[in-house]
């Protein structure tokens, strides 16, 4: 009788413990997550210029930020900067990953290392220095190179396809490192019989990638493209800090994200930034969602082919 | 054989030329922060350091607070970091080692919130933090930090695999309270934990920018990230003076990484994977 007693203050104690523990996270999330969060799509509704009365408006801010060729322009640049610069990641990635994962390599956690150094760096100290790389006079180092090659000298915090290229390349430079030490995880999650055996049979290292590799890695090559997708599409420190003092005024590589900010915080309309926050997160959820199942249906498809 | 030997041959050309491309723009922004401005309109372009290391920083220094920026992101990143593991651990320790209503439906509901994009919030929270008085404060540059999803879903992963529920029963028995069981052999055990989280909670707000950026105006209180920035507002900028600045703030980090690579690498892998 005592017993079950004291059993049964023990669980409540360790209930209310655990309630403790837990509450932090919820007590700050309510606070500088869930409210922000919901008063954003409050404030969609509204028009707001920061200081006087809000104003209910409707969906008239939705409309105005979708009628308004500056967003889509942005959407585009978001995209195509995107793909540009995430896509070329998973294949050299995945190569990087499969020649490091080769059991004769020398050096391997030196070539390792150095691939992986570029990730440490800030975004903000790449896009400075890859400014500097790709600004607009001849003697640039990119342009000297280009001209190496008989092509001529490009504007690149100027021009439509300057500007995304330069942005994409900062952004490949920094990931891939990133990239290539994911799949790296996943190779040596393979078990190295499978190699073995296949090479038995007679097959190239193509086809080994092809029917082990690929196959096997599919996992993470899906967790890569899901945290590529989400943070291409909140692509904001690099262009900005690359264009400088030209960012918020030119549209050649101006993100969905840059749209939000300079809506809010330089033109005071926060009512349309919100509903641009608004269709930010629609378009975050559909596209990793989409992007997700794409990625997930490679071997999928392979199979069918094959039978 | 031949044939193989060939292929080894151009696995080692392979990375050695990616190597290069990782390692070049370290060693050119290097190069420019010892040479003045002008090296940057030469022909062919200056490839050699040269003497101008110690005026380029003394430039970078009339320019922008660079040691206070310093100074204020790294109190920015350790606080956040004390914060987050110790959130991280007991909210982990609750969810890996305690039974209690509705404990599965409030982890799904702190993974769900990994999915909401920190820009949704970003007007209201810059309000909020204007309405305490935190705007130019360290407190308000780092206070959306706090949360990390992430750090509650690896605590409770470590936690339920490397503490035994045997060890936790016999300090029950001994009369330990649960805070104190926290302390004294949860906190000890997890220490590798620690490191990994650690690690990925530093270097990711190390390098943040946009929030610091909205809620930082006056040069006294940026982050470096936002100090660097700053130097790059204007169109005609010192290109020496400015990756000086650069090459000066990225320097400490790649040291400490080929310090610990072995240690980075894996957490930043075992961060993602698991």
């Amino acid at each position: 009788m005592k017993r079950s007693r004291k059993y049964r203050s023990e669980e409540t104690k360790d209930k209310i413990s655990a309630y403790l523990y837990i509450s932090p996270f919820f007590i700050i999330f309510a606070i500088i997550g869930l409210y922000p969060a919901i008063f954003s799509i409050f404030l969609a509704f509204q028009k707001w210029n920061g200081l006087g009365e809000m104003e209910f408006v409707g969906l008239q801010n939705f409309s105005v930020v979708l009628q308004d060729p500056t967003f889509w322009k942005s959407l585009y640049n978001t995209i195509i900067m995107g793909i540009l610069g995430t896509a070329p990641q998973i294949i050299v990635g995945i190569i990087l990953a499969f020649i490091l994962n080769q059991a004769f390599l020398k050096f391997r956690n030196t070539f390792r290392a150095m691939i992986f150094l570029p990730y440490i760096t800030s975004m903000v100290a790449v896009a400075l220095v890859f400014g500097v790389f790709f600004s607009s006079n001849e003697t640039a180092l990119a342009n000297y190179t280009l001209q190496l090659f008989g092509i001529d000298p490009v504007n690149w915090k100027t021009s439509e396809w300057g500007a995304k290229i330069a942005i994409s390349i900062m952004v490949f430079w920094r990931w891939i490192g990133y990239n290539t030490i994911i799949y790296l995880a996943g190779l040596q999650s393979i078990p190295k019989d499978l190699y073995e055996a296949a090479r038995i049979d007679g097959a190239n290292v193509f086809q080994q990638l092809r029917y082990i590799t690929i196959p096997l890695l599919k996992p993470f090559i899906i967790l890569t493209v899901f945290f590529s997708t989400v943070g291409a599409l909140q692509l904001f420190t690099e262009p900005t800090v690359f264009l400088g003092s030209s960012a918020f005024s030119r549209t050649e590589a101006m993100t969905v994200v840059m749209y939000l900010y300079r809506d809010a915080f330089s033109l005071q309309s926060f009512g349309t930034g919100s509903a641009t926050a608004v269709i930010l997160l629609a378009i975050i959820v559909i596209a990793s969602a989409v992007n997700t199942y794409l990625s997930s249906g490679i071997r999928k498809r392979k199979k069918g082919m094959r039978t | 054989m031949r044939k193989v030997k060939a292929g080894r041959f151009f696995v080692y050309v392979f990375l050695i030329i990616a190597s290069f491309l990782s390692l070049f723009p370290f060693y050119w922004m290097f190069v420019m922060a010892t040479r003045p401005s002008a090296a940057y309109n030469s022909m062919p372009p200056t490839m050699t350091p040269g003497t101008q290391l110690v005026e380029n920083f003394q430039k970078v220094l009339d320019k922008i607070p660079f040691f206070g920026a310093m100074l204020n992101t790294l109190i920015l990143c350790l606080v956040v970091t004390l914060v987050v593991l110790l959130i991280s651990s007991l909210a982990g320790f609750a969810f890996a080692k305690f039974k209690f209503p509705g404990k599965n439906v409030l982890f799904v509901a702190i993974l769900l919130t990994m999915v909401i994009p920190p820009q949704l919030g970003l007007i209201p929270q810059y309000f909020l933090v204007a309405e305490f008085g935190l705007l130019d404060t360290l407190i308000g540059a780092m206070v959306i930090f706090f949360l990390n999803p992430l750090g509650i879903f690896l605590m409770r992963q470590y936690i339920s695999q490397s503490v035994s529920d045997e060890l936790i029963e016999a300090a029950k028995l001994d009369g330990c309270s649960n805070f104190r069981i926290f302390c004294s052999i949860v906190l000890p055990i997890i220490l590798p934990a620690f490191a990994t989280l650690g690690i990925i909670v530093f270097t990711a707000t190390w390098g943040e920018f946009l929030w610091q950026f909205t809620v930082l105006r006056d040069p006294d209180m940026y982050t470096i990230q936002v100090a660097l920035s700053s130097m790059n507002t204007t169109s005609n900028v010192d290109f020496g003076m400015l990756l000086s600045g650069v090459f000066w703030a990225t320097i400490p980090l790649v040291i400490v990484f080929l310090m610990f690579n072995k240690l980075f690498i894996s957490s930043i892998t075992e961060g993602s994977v698991k």
